[in-house]
């Protein structure tokens, strides 16, 4: 399997770079670094950031949801607030920290020196910061803030858009750059700068994870461009896409925003099933069971979600056979799921299992994103899901894949690798506050959700009936807290780069990989020549 | 694949040009946000800075691009490297032809599916008999349930020529890289500079058949309804493709006749080919969906 035999025939203190510059030191350092490490830290931080920002408005959100009425905020800009946290967090938060995590650990992983396209990959991360500035700059216009919700279905895009939708698009049209250009760069890097004997059945399940994720990007960021563009069009030029009266459709809006939006949501749990892939071996000490499965099982999760986009659609009256299709292919993606959730249960299974808190992290994700999994297998049936539409229950369901799911595959794998990141152990007890806090917190915040959807609490609204406000209270209580609790992660990791325990080159004793062949922390150039893999 | 091909595998050092870069797509998106929301409004905003953006897009491009050929003609790229451009740039030139997927799947959705349901196929029938009854569904949709009228572009005349200057203008491109191959540098010039010549050409005849479009005769407008907003923003898409073309085609025209490329180093030459085979191919499918059928 991925890394039993890997000789290292160099010492782990491989910097010596006679052909590059030093470090440098101060902002040109981050402004004109090509080092995939420097790179990965900016997108991690800048992650980070855009967290605590959709945060921040997720929890006026929750303010004005406490109890029944207006109290603090307008119907309109609530509008406001839901579109943007929901961008930011797809877009600026859980993506970013992926890409991020390819970065920093992609190189080191497969024994390269650096990403394959250094340069690029910096412009990729830097145009990024100026899209979300032009972004959350519509916060401060006439307009105010795009209000159509992060879905921006027309013609609340077109028709009834405020002033801001071009501000919108072409933000939405600098990240997709960035993804795209990010993504080239892993698929290259992954295919072309594999150390010698590294094959691709040999490669750890991390990397294959963020390979088939590249690809998915290269795919479909550039139809959300074209459908960013028609909505522009419509928009401002007079074009009829979207618009029944010259021939167009605004459920063609919805088809091919959705053609982009699925294998989006997988690009945002692909990585994260390779994180934990990567962890719960360590912390079982065990081999990951069934490798070879897990990477059919990741490519086969990929190839379907390029044909179940419409049952996000059941409700838009298409055509019977359109509804069974993707009823019968997006059930069938509970299998390969299934096969996933079953190897990491196997791979525990009989393992000498210890909790430190990556792994605490990784096991709450396999409970909890398999309670997204059910919870969107329910939402699969086209009948069942006419009652559930666009209610609160999809709202608890893509949370519970969001956030206990990609976001704590994203803090287990941020707690993994901090040793290596930064050369000391991260405080064991903080962050086991971190993550209890946040488990009991996450759960109380989206679990009663799910019962206020199948009450028929619609989604996206600022007041709602009085026999919901038991339930959202409790809600409201929980995002707080949740919310407060991501801090306490942020303690952590400023406290793990100012000093503590001195960390091995491989601190965890079940890990494995090339990324633990050097020192703590990884020196500034590692793998200049690569190592030999048998 | 032995050790020695990874042990050169060239990091470059740090590089301001990407920071240029991002200065300069934010000025561009600002720029443009700024100006096509005012653009019926008679303060019109946003216009240098769009401006300003896309000069220093150029200033990037220019730097950013003599820098990697400087490291190029200097030998310090490997085989290995010369891989990761080549790669980089098919999975670049796969993502455009996503991009043209999306407008594609506008066309034919429109056609199959919402242009006949708007006519009452399908499960649709209240849908003409109430909202437009007098709508009849057609393909080109000449008149659309709104009313607008407008006519259709016909595929003879300027879009059949067009159609044999690009077709063309791919073999001449496959001339110029036998050529090179060959070491031919008399008739490298000669068919790429024939190559961009009919890019230009094509170039310049496209923007004769929209001047024909928007005329009072022909009145086929973007805002005519499915019809001219597919048929302007899929030429149209084209077109600014076929222009990128054109000035890689002329970067590595320049390059030529510095000298530059080889029959074993000529990344940019092949890049610019496939890029240009490749806005071929989807002028081909554009002929056959927007024009002929």
């Amino acid at each position: 399997m991925t890394t039993e035999n890997i000789t290292t025939e160099q010492s782990d203190h491989d910097s010596h770079d006679e052909h590059h510059d030093h470090k440098m030191t101060g902002i040109k350092r981050w402004l004109y670094t090509t080092n995939h490490k420097d790179i990965g830290t900016l997108y991690l931080w800048f992650s980070f950031i855009m967290l605590l920002t959709g945060g921040a408005l997720a929890m006026v959100i929750r303010a004005e949801l406490f109890q029944p009425g207006l109290q603090i905020v307008e119907p309109d800009f609530f509008n406001q607030l839901t579109t943007v946290h929901g961008l930011i967090m797809v877009f600026g938060a859980i993506m970013p920290a992926f890409t991020g995590f390819a970065n920093w650990m992609l190189p080191m992983m497969i024994g390269a020196p650096d990403m394959a396209l250094p340069r690029m990959n910096n412009w990729s991360f830097w145009i990024l910061p100026f899209a979300f500035a032009i972004l959350l700059s519509s916060f401060f216009m006439e307009s105010g803030a795009p209000n159509f919700g992060w879905t921006f279905y027309a013609p609340l895009s077109t028709t009834y858009s405020n002033g801001s939708t071009a501000f919108f698009v072409f933000a939405v049209h600098i990240m997709g750059i960035s993804s795209i250009m990010g993504a080239i760069n892993i698929v290259v890097t992954i295919m072309n700068l594999r150390a010698p004997g590294m094959t691709y059945m040999k490669m750890p399940l991390f990397v294959w994870t963020f390979f088939i994720t590249a690809y998915l990007l290269i795919a479909v960021m550039p139809v959300l461009a074209g459908v960013v563009t028609m909505l522009l069009t419509d928009t401002y030029f007079g074009t009829s896409f979207f618009d029944a009266a010259g021939g167009g459709d605004p459920v063609m809006f919805q088809h091919i925003f959705w053609f982009f939006g699925h294998p989006e949501v997988y690009i945002m749990i692909l990585p994260a099933f390779g994180i934990v892939s990567t962890i719960i071996p360590a912390f079982s000490r065990k081999k990951l069971f069934g490798y070879a499965s897990m990477v059919y099982a990741t490519s086969s999760i990929a190839l379907l979600s390029f044909i179940v986009w419409a049952h996000h659609m059941f409700t838009t009256g298409m055509p019977l056979f359109g509804e069974l299709f993707f009823m019968y292919c997006t059930m069938l993606i509970a299998v390969p799921t299934g096969v996933k959730v079953f190897n990491w249960v196997a791979t525990m299974w009989r393992g000498s299992l210890t909790f430190e808190t990556p792994m605490l992290f990784s096991i709450a994700f396999v409970i909890l994103f398999t309670i997204g999994g059910f919870s969107g297998l329910m939402l699969a049936m086209t009948p069942v899901d006419f009652q559930y539409h666009d209610t609160y229950f999809v709202v608890a369901h893509f949370h519970y894949v969001l956030v206990t799911g990609s976001l704590f595959s994203i803090y287990a794998g941020a707690y993994y690798w901090l040793p290596k990141w930064t050369g000391h152990m991260y405080s064991e007890s903080l962050s086991k506050w971190h993550f209890w806090c946040s488990l009991i917190s996450v759960n109380l915040l989206f679990f009663p959700m799910h019962f206020l959807g199948l009450a028929g609490m619609p989604r996206r609204i600022p007041d709602y009936a009085l026999q919901f406000a038991d339930f959202n209270k409790w809600v409201s209580i929980g995002g707080f807290a949740f919310g407060l609790s991501q801090l306490i992660f942020l303690a952590v990791v400023i406290k793990c780069i100012r000093g503590g325990a001195k960390a091995e080159a491989k601190p965890w004793d079940g890990a494995e990989g090339l990324e633990w062949t050097v020192a703590s922390p990884a020196p500034y150039h590692t793998f200049s020549t690569p190592p030999k893999i048998d | 694949m032995t050790t020695k091909e990874y042990e050169s595998y060239y990091v470059p050092s740090q590089s301001h040009w990407p920071i240029v870069g991002a200065i300069a797509l934010f000025l561009i998106a600002v720029g443009a946000a700024n100006y096509v929301s005012t653009l019926n409004s008679e303060e019109s905003r946003g216009g240098y800075f769009l401006l300003a953006g896309i000069c220093l897009v150029v200033y990037m491009l220019y730097g950013w691009f003599s820098n990697v050929i400087n490291e190029s003609m200097a030998g310090k790229y490997s085989h290995q490297m010369d891989n990761s451009f080549r790669q980089g740039m098919s999975w670049f030139i796969f993502s455009e032809v996503m991009f043209f997927a999306a407008f594609f799947g506008a066309l034919f959705y429109a056609r199959t599916l919402s242009v006949p349901w708007l006519g009452g196929a399908g499960n649709n029938e209240m849908t003409g008999a109430v909202l437009w009854p007098e709508f009849t569904a057609a393909w080109p949709l000449l008149k659309t349930p709104g009313g607008t009228e407008t006519t259709q572009m016909g595929w003879y005349g300027l879009p059949l020529i067009n159609t044999i200057l690009l077709l063309t203008s791919s073999i001449t491109a496959h001339f110029a890289h036998s050529a090179l191959e060959k070491n031919n540098r008399k008739g490298i010039k000669i068919w790429l500079g024939l190559t961009i010549l009919l890019g230009v050409t094509f170039l310049f005849f496209q923007v004769q058949e929209y001047a024909h479009g928007y005329s009072e005769e022909m009145k086929l407008y973007m805002t005519s309804g499915i019809y001219g907003s597919t048929f302007y923003l899929l030429t149209g898409f084209h077109g600014m493709h076929v222009t990128l073309g054109t000035i890689m085609l002329i970067v590595v025209f320049l390059r030529v006749l510095k000298g530059h490329f080889t029959s074993t180093n000529a990344f940019a030459f092949e890049a610019a080919s496939w890029y240009w085979h490749f806005v071929d191919v989807v002028w081909v499918m554009l002929f056959v969906f927007v024009y002929i059928l």
